[in-house]
């Protein structure tokens, strides 16, 4: 990287390398507008008053400024029942997650593990080839655990892919923890419980984030599983809100400068008001999540 | 013998089985149980009488899908927008890396990593109430850019040309940050050396990166391939759910949502799980000829 113009008095090449420099430096520029400006846009246009927004007005900043429609959004209650829901079903599925994920990863993890290849295989065919829709829905409807908060937590525990990114961390703790542990009688459970699992906080917190995000953000399976609703989480009372967009606001009236809300600002403050925990979140979860991602897709 | 078996069982770990017993039930109960459950699609199967009250239809079931006016128009669509996605969601990650790699100021390669990342975690029914809200005739701000330059209104999401536009948009938009990270972790761990070696040998900085950074992400590029080309027959169909509707139909039902509709819109659980078998097949078939292909010609493989 240093070594750009050592080849040095190549006048040419200096010139040509220059010009790569500005255009990857214009590229990036162009991808951050482009990757920011839809979610930026929302923001903006769910504090501006409609009418600013159909004229064409709000390109940077809200056009005049009003909470009216973060108002209307609050006083919605479908939203905070399926908050509830989904705040219900993040924590206590992505805990049902870890149980299942984590004790199957590190039972896979041990050489000791009688018929090791056949159940590693048994684990890993289900990823490459699924039953598919219908048997699914078909198989948790005769367990009798649709419309319940349970059944959604219990029938996606394991994601196979996730069990391998905790599989391959365990595989890397060194064995001399344990062989010490052994020799001072500790069994199997404890060295889990109070080697591994302090060991491997890292892969945890990342497969532990893998999940919070597919719970926060999971749609097709509770919307055919949850009828309820009541028992309907977040991203299924969105689908009606703003893409079906009904009942947003009562009737639209002619828009004036002085209307102070809309269907469509609406719509935009209900995705600020669903979005933002995810986003909020987001530092912190970033450096985690890379470095699964990285795993996740290196060893497949 | 008895001895043998008798020692090892007294040296088998119980408590690691104890740990591993969960897993396995559960992946029986819901991967291994469903799968038993694919025989519905040789059933003429009745929701409320089960297996017992159904009859043994043989092949019927798929001779009526493959026969389906909606099947080829579906098979059409998911080749289309699985090669569309082939085409463009998946080396457009590999592109914004190396322009991350490459980016001289460090401050802005950060940034857009970052700010290409956070889209992934919108999640799919907010991304598509963006895609309605953006496009929406009368507030709609890609509507009122082409107001603006004296065009008139599109309903863009009422007519079937330009669902697949949209749908691979949306992708590239949600996704490439995300899919970029793994490719940014490979072009950390290429060695400097080989840069500043192709340097001194007078390469400019493109030809480094065809003959430094292209081969040194290979390897990472076709695990991803192998690991993307069994999802072409299975495109994300949360997405096509969502905004897809009948007058879209045309160019946007695919194989899965029309296993969905067949079974838990009209109930018909035979066929669309005939559809679900056949989606099913075609993944594991795709990924093992492509390990194949590259065990063949790359010496890269995942099993």
């Amino acid at each position: 990287m240093k070594a750009k113009n050592k080849s040095g008095n190549d006048m040419f090449q200096g010139m040509s390398d220059r010009i790569f420099n500005i255009v990857v430096i214009l590229i990036a520029i162009a991808v951050c507008i482009v990757a920011l400006y839809p979610m930026w846009y929302v923001l903006i246009a769910s504090f501006s008053r409609p009418f600013y927004v159909s004229d064409g007005s709000v390109v940077l900043f809200p056009g005049g400024f009003t909470l009216a429609a973060y108002i209307k959004a609050f006083n919605t209650d479908s939203i905070w029942t399926g908050y509830l829901n989904t705040i219900i079903i993040t924590v206590g599925g992505v805990a049902v997650n870890m149980f299942f994920s984590v004790t199957l990863a590190y039972a896979l993890s041990k050489k000791e593990l009688p018929l090791k290849r056949f159940f590693t295989l048994f684990v890993a065919f289900t990823m490459w080839f699924s039953a598919g829709m219908l048997p699914l829905y078909q198989t948790i409807r005769s367990y009798h655990l649709t419309n319940s908060h349970f059944g959604i937590m219990l029938s996606f525990a394991i994601n196979v892919y996730n069990v391998f990114i905790l599989k391959s961390f365990f595989e890397q703790v060194p064995s001399d923890f344990e062989e010490a542990a052994r020799i001072d009688g500790a069994n199997t459970l404890t060295i889990f419980a109070w080697i591994y699992l302090p060991l491997s906080k890292a892969a945890l917190a990342t497969v532990t984030l893998f999940y919070m995000v597919s719970r926060w953000n999971g749609y097709f399976w509770a919307s055919i599983l949850m009828t309820d609703d009541d028992k309907q989480p977040l991203q299924v009372v969105l689908k009606k809100l703003l893409v079906d967009q009904t009942n947003l606001v009562d009737a639209e009236t002619a828009i004036t400068p002085d209307t102070l809300v809309s269907g469509t600002t609406v719509a935009y403050a209900i995705i600020v008001v669903a979005t933002v925990p995810m986003l909020v979140i987001y530092p912190f979860i970033q450096k985690y999540f890379k470095s699964g991602v990285t795993l996740g897709g290196v060893k497949g | 013998m008895l001895l043998s078996l008798k020692k090892r069982l007294k040296k088998t770990d119980w408590l690691l089985l104890l740990l591993l017993a969960p897993g396995i039930i559960w992946l029986v109960m819901f991967a291994y149980v469903p799968i038993a459950g694919i025989r519905m699609a040789f059933y003429n199967y009745n929701v409320f009488k089960g297996f017992t009250g159904s009859t043994f239809v043989g092949l019927q079931n798929f001779k009526t899908l493959f026969q389906g006016a909606d099947f080829p128009r579906a098979l059409r669509n998911t080749l289309i927008i699985g090669g569309l996605q082939l085409l463009f969601c998946f080396p457009f990650p590999i592109f914004l890396a190396i322009v991350i790699n490459q980016v001289r100021i460090k401050f802005l390669g950060k940034l857009t990593q970052t700010l290409t990342f956070i889209p992934y975690f919108i999640s799919t029914v907010v991304a598509c109430g963006m895609v309605v809200s953006f496009c929406s005739p009368s507030t709609g701000i890609i509507n009122l850019i082409r107001n603006f330059f004296g065009l008139d209104s599109i309903y863009f999401l009422v007519q079937a040309k330009y669902f697949r536009a949209i749908y691979i948009i949306l992708n590239l938009w949600k996704n490439s940050g995300y899919n970029a990270v793994v490719y940014i972790a490979a072009l950390a761990g290429i060695d400097e050396g080989l840069y500043e070696a192709a340097s001194l040998d007078g390469a400019s900085r493109l030809k480094q990166i065809w003959y430094v950074t292209l081969p040194g992400l290979m390897n990472t590029i076709v695990v991803m391939l192998i690991l993307n080309v069994g999802g072409i027959i299975k495109v994300g169909y949360e997405t096509i759910i969502l905004l897809y509707q009948p007058s879209t139909y045309e160019t946007a039902d695919v194989i899965s949502t029309l296993t969905y509709r067949l079974g838990i819109v009209q109930n018909n659980f035979g066929i669309s799980t005939a559809a679900g078998l056949f989606e099913s097949l075609v993944a594991l078939v795709l990924v093992l000829l492509t390990n194949y292909a590259s065990k063949k010609f790359t010496e890269s493989s995942m099993f």
